[in-house]
């Protein structure tokens, strides 16, 4: 059984099926994120529901950049006998 | 002390007799001893034990209250595990070596005062250091030295921040400093121990030491490092330091500076080693907050981190253990060989990314909301990007990269079966824990107030974690694993060490060049004259003597030879029996 599903993310012959279950997936998240009872928001943004899809997405893309950004132009990315 | 067993001494002195143990017999001490410490810590009663005084101060070996008790579960627990991990070693090294290591770290633990802990605290960083010298190898070796200095500093500054605490206090006992964040200013001595503790937590700048030495340890040491040093860390700052404000911002910087790393990182275990150094930020941040929902935040989410991480270098240590790769750049495709790998990773990957039902869930979110109660919306927000960057990288990077991506066509198989099974019991507990949590609240050292499961915290949670996925999959191309090695802190002490060699080499070489110029031109000819009238002098009277004491010479250095025996683990030895020789002479010249 787990070999199954584990062949189910990993073989190219479900990568139709794979994405499409993710989109719903998103999909159902940010639709279930309206449903739910914001009693106890403290702070501004946690009354907007689907605030916690665009802050996800956007500290993925941000991290990404950043980091990649520092590795390259910061010069913290070296080859591999720098030390030696 | 009949009615309470010390399991530090447990595994200590239990590391005895395995070199003489053979075949199963050794498996089933190696699994005994553990089994036996998770009892004696599940029976043990708060309070304290093993008081004495020493060099006119008050010892307090064990002292024993929630907060311990907590600890010293997991630390069994994940003893137990890891030793079934490396079940399958045939040298009895690195299971001694394990074995002291885990005693030192519930030595710290359970130690109630300073000299205790510090005794402790030395005996982890000399254990854990064998486990990286037992790979071999120059870079490994290289790596354990480097581990090795940077420790022994970090533990001369705990002691001297020990020493003058005590003259200032006048008391060695272990607890919280006084004076700290509600009396306003700590003496030098608080500030040097808190340095002594930041650097075991690995806090940035001094957190270098962890990602340089951990992935360079064996398969099966990585798995017991990953556990103990840094979280024996966050216990004694949670002891000592609860509401230093100083710690929420290092802990929250910690957790984003982790992550950054692990962005750039090609080795599997260097990456994961990055998000200990941004999970234990979660940690140090809750402690720094000191509120009783931020420090039962830090305590179960270091309880539940350590069978997470536990299992996830478990996971990464099976693909090197059967492909002998580290790089993600070499490593793909493995899924097909190795699905349960995979599976079990990916329940530690879950865990560490806090998805409902899996154990960083109910954890990490205490701490998490701990900020938010206590109005830090800025540390709240940066921690949740970090969570996000977890995710990124654990949770989708590094098994895309490992397991799936680009086929290498590697030649692999399941690892051993008791690594296997090692790897399903961090499993099952990383799931039980995020399923059923009131059994783990229930040890938190405050009463706990806190519902994770509530619609809106789950939905979040998921919005957060699933959105940071369809970015992954956006901008896979730019996560790319690149060739390389990132610079970290070690660049202070890695260069400094060469321009120090430089100097030795270049300019004092040179200078010892001309010196000795100067000698040949001017001062030998003159010498020649003094030495043929010497010569006459010294072969009729003083020749004898000389021979005498070069004979002596001769033989005290033949001795000396012998001792050198370039082992480092015998100059370890030497150490250690340097520092109890030490110890004595001190003891006995103070009274």
């Amino acid at each position: 059984m787990i070999e199954r599903i584990v062949g189910f993310f990993g073989d190219e012959t479900h990568a139709t099926r794979r994405r499409r279950l993710f989109y719903l997936v998103l999909v159902l998240i940010v639709v279930a994120d309206f449903l739910v009872s914001r009693e106890h928001a403290e702070y501004l943004w946690e009354r907007l529901p689907g605030w916690s899809a665009v802050y996800g997405f956007g500290s993925c893309v941000l991290l990404i950049f950043v980091s990649k950004f520092l590795g390259h132009q910061g010069g913290l990315m070296r080859r591999e006998d720098y030390y030696d | 002390m009949t009615d309470f067993v010390h399991p530090a001494l447990l595994f200590i002195l239990g590391a005895v007799p395995i070199p003489f143990l053979k075949g199963t017999i050794r498996k089933a001490y190696l699994v005994l001893i553990p089994v036996l410490a998770i009892l004696a810590v599940l029976t043990v009663q708060p309070g304290s034990y093993g008081a004495a005084r020493f060099i006119g101060q008050e010892i307090l070996v064990a002292k024993i209250d929630r907060l311990t008790i907590i600890f010293a579960t997991v630390f069994t627990i994940m003893a137990l595990i890891g030793m079934v991990y490396a079940l399958h070693l045939t040298r009895p090294g690195q299971h001694v070596a394990a074995f002291v290591y885990v005693g030192s770290a519930l030595g710290v633990v359970f130690a109630g005062d300073y000299l205790t802990l510090y005794l402790f605290w030395e005996g982890m960083a000399f254990a854990s250091a064998y486990l990286v010298f037992a790979q071999g190898g120059e870079r490994a070796t290289r790596a354990a030295f480097r581990y090795l200095m940077v420790h022994i500093t970090g533990g001369v500054a705990l002691l001297g921040g020990i020493v003058l605490h005590g003259l200032a206090t006048g008391s060695l006992l272990f607890g919280p400093i006084e004076g700290g964040p509600i009396g306003g200013g700590m003496g030098a001595g608080a500030y040097l121990i808190l340095a002594g503790f930041l650097l075991n937590a690995a806090v940035p700048p001094l957190n270098a030491w962890l990602t340089d030495a951990y992935p360079e340890a064996t398969v099966t040491g990585a798995v017991f490092m990953s556990a103990f040093t840094t979280k024996t860390a966050v216990y004694v700052l949670a002891r000592a330091f609860p509401g230093t404000e100083l710690l929420v911002w290092l802990g929250t910087a910690m957790a984003l500076y982790g992550v950054v790393y692990a962005v750039l990182e090609n080795d599997s275990r260097r990456l994961l080693a990055y998000h200990i150094v941004s999970q234990v930020g979660y940690m140090v941040a809750g402690v720094g907050i000191g509120t009783e929902m931020a420090v039962n935040g830090a305590t179960s989410h270091a309880f539940a981190h350590i069978l997470y991480k536990g299992l996830l270098f478990m996971g990464a240590g099976a693909v090197i253990h059967v492909t002998g790769r580290r790089k993600l750049t070499e490593l793909g495709g493995l899924y097909r060989k190795m699905p349960l790998t995979v599976a079990l990773y990916m329940v530690g990957a879950f865990a560490i990314s806090a998805f409902p039902f899996f154990s960083g869930f109910v954890t990490k979110s205490m701490v998490v909301a701990a900020a938010g109660q206590d109005h830090r919306a800025l540390v709240l927000l940066a921690l949740t990007m970090a969570s996000s960057g977890t995710f990124l990288h654990t949770g989708l990077k590094l098994p895309y990269y490992m397991f799936f991506g680009t086929d290498r066509k590697l030649e692999a198989r399941e690892p051993p079966g008791n690594m296997l099974v090692a790897m399903g019991m961090a499993a099952a507990l990383c799931i039980a824990i995020g399923v059923f949590p009131q059994p783990l609240y229930a040890l938190l050292p405050y009463p706990v107030d806190f519902e994770p499961y509530t619609g809106v915290h789950v939905t979040e949670s998921l919005g957060v974690l699933m959105f940071t996925a369809l970015g992954f999959v956006l901008f896979l191309r730019a996560l790319d694993p690149e060739n390389t090695i990132s610079i970290d802190t070690d660049w202070f002490y890695r260069k400094g060490a060469r321009t120090f060699m430089w100097l030795a080499e270049k300019p004092l070489a040179r200078y010892e060049k001309a010196v000795s110029n100067v000698s040949e031109t001017a001062a030998l000819p003159f010498l020649h004259g003094t030495a043929r009238t010497g010569l006459r002098v010294d072969l009729n009277a003083v020749d004898a003597v000389v021979n005498g004491v070069a004979r002596a010479i001769l033989n005290g250095g033949g001795t000396l030879r012998r001792l050198q025996t370039g082992v480092v683990t015998h100059y370890a030895l030497a150490m250690i029996a340097g520092v109890i020789a030490a110890t004595a002479i001190f003891a006995v010249a103070w009274q």
